[in-house]
């Protein structure tokens, strides 16, 4: 009972959804029924275009993860372990933080055109903020009180970083990467519904070029699929990597 | 609890350690700023004694167990440990009054932490759950610290101490932050593994009781001062309520609270 639980709703609003199309109330051209999506569905998988778009789209995301996402977390481990270091770049950083990311749209398609780059390059500076000002925080907020006795025990100074400071910031860095996978697909989204030539957002703007509603909302559907399928990686990789916190350990 | 007492003959005052370590520090300051802590201690440990150190707070106890823990420098003065003016910090183990586990390694992979230089790694397993039997936890070394009690994380921060053979055992309020019973067994427990193992052992404590259950010897700091030094010589295992320990920690107390 408790696992129907929370389908209960989606099931529902189905099933109104299913018969407000069958009695004509909702009309085709503005929202398809369920039945004429799953069909929409199967029509582009078939086609095999489907999976060319997701697989394009996917690539995209990860790899502007994996360049902003790995830029934030070394700089904000540096700007955490060193004063220095954080003197010379926080506030630089805080000021561009504060630029929406997305307002970048027109001057990247002017320096990259609409060419991968500019996609990579937006991807990765949405998730560069959130890890980086998590990553920094978990850093500052590692026990005083373990760091001592890491000292008093005669760690190095390796050994510190990685039995003491990386592990005690690891639960923040999880909420700065939980964050910015919703920002790598929302900016992924934006960047390929205005300019691309392949991927999801592509096959969006191309459907609703040819009126093809039901098109439209499959890759809507995607979309919510793939963010949903990254989050709970990341919550399964949160549990594993966190087992020893009770916050996080399996009930 | 598999170390029994009775197997020793705890005569402390002719106790002769090979494993623990003599202190001897001449004329030690330590000043933060402009505010002397400590002014120029002189003060010789043999090898093996029981010490605790009591006094108000801001007496400097712990700045004291700091310098001794090689956590902090002396402004002045000299500290040697075996006769060494350097090289001796690991020769001695300190415990904090918090247990400070690391909560994301096990039990055994916390009492490891001790065992910084082991290079085997089965050898330093084998060492670590030899030192968690000690302190009474055997069966627990795949746990999480989150899951243990307060008594017992400190009983995994005893071991941790243990595990590396120290030469000196410094505690910082160890029980501090115990209830009364546990106290009291973590006191039987620190006691035993002293006789077992004959390192040398510094308490800081504000409880007069407990130092004169546990040690040979009571060092009164007063204003970064040593202000009494008083021998314990009681047989051990103390009774609680023995007469001869009440009049001692009503001498101490007195010190204590005069002024």
């Amino acid at each position: 009972m408790k696992r129907v639980l929370p389908w209960i709703v989606p099931a529902g609003i189905l099933l109104v959804w299913q018969a407000l199309s069958q009695f004509g109330l909702l009309s085709g051209q503005v929202m398809p029924a369920p039945t004429a999506v799953a069909e929409a569905f199967w029509r582009v998988t078939r086609s095999g275009e489907l999976w060319r778009d997701i697989e394009i789209s996917t690539w995209r995301a990860f790899a502007g993860f994996a360049i902003g996402g790995g830029i934030g977390f070394a700089l904000g481990m540096l700007n955490g372990l060193s004063r220095l270091s954080e003197k010379l770049t926080d506030s630089t950083l805080q000021m561009v933080r504060n630029i929406p990311h997305l307002a970048l749209i027109p001057l990247v398609i002017l320096w990259f055109g609409i060419g991968e780059e500019a996609k990579l390059f937006l991807v990765a500076l949405g998730v560069f903020f959130p890890i980086y000002v998590n990553t920094l925080h978990g850093v500052r907020s590692v026990d005083r009180q373990l760091l001592e006795m890491g000292r008093a025990y005669g760690m190095s100074e390796r050994a510190i970083f990685w039995r003491v400071v990386f592990p005690g910031a690891l639960p923040s860095i999880f909420v700065g990467v939980r964050y910015g996978l919703g920002i790598m697909w929302l900016t992924l989204i934006v960047a390929e519904t205005i300019s691309a030539s392949s991927g999801i957002g592509f096959m969006a703007m191309n459907a609703r070029e040819f009126m093809m509603v039901d098109v439209v909302v499959v890759s809507i559907l995607i979309y919510a699929a793939l963010g949903k399928i990254a989050d709970s990686v990341a919550r399964l990789l949160e549990r594993t990597c966190l087992a020893w916190n009770p916050v996080y350990a399996e009930v | 609890m598999n170390v029994s007492v009775l197997d020793h003959t705890p005569d402390t005052n002719v106790r002769f350690s090979s494993v623990g370590a003599a202190v001897s520090l001449r004329g030690v300051t330590k000043a933060f700023g402009q505010q002397k802590v400590l002014h120029g201690i002189d003060l010789g440990i043999p090898a093996g004694q029981f010490v605790a150190i009591v006094g108000r707070s801001g007496c400097g106890k712990s700045t004291l167990l700091r310098l001794l823990a090689g956590l902090d420098q002396p402004t002045g003065g000299r500290i040697e440990i075996d006769g060494l003016e350097t090289g001796w910090r690991e020769r001695v183990r300190l415990m904090f009054q918090e247990p400070r586990l690391l909560p994301w390694q096990r039990v055994a992979a916390n009492v490891e932490v001790g065992l910084t230089h082991a290079r085997d790694g089965n050898d330093r397993r084998r060492q670590a759950i030899e030192a968690i039997e000690q302190v009474g936890l055997s069966g627990r070394e795949k746990e999480w610290p989150s899951i243990l009690s307060g008594g017992q994380k400190q009983r995994v921060a005893l071991a941790r101490a243990l595990v590396s053979h120290p030469g000196i055992l410094a505690f910082d309020e160890p029980l501090g932050a115990l209830d009364a019973l546990t106290r009291i067994e973590m006191q039987t427990l620190i006691e035993q593994v002293w006789l077992d193992k004959g390192f040398t052992a510094i308490v800081v404590t504000h409880d007069v009781t407990e130092a004169v259950a546990l040690a040979d010897r009571i060092l009164l700091l007063d204003a970064g001062r040593v202000a009494m030094d008083v021998t314990v010589d009681l047989p051990r295992p103390r009774r609680r309520g023995d007469p001869a320990a009440a009049a001692i920690e009503g001498r101490i107390l007195e010190r204590l609270l005069e002024r």
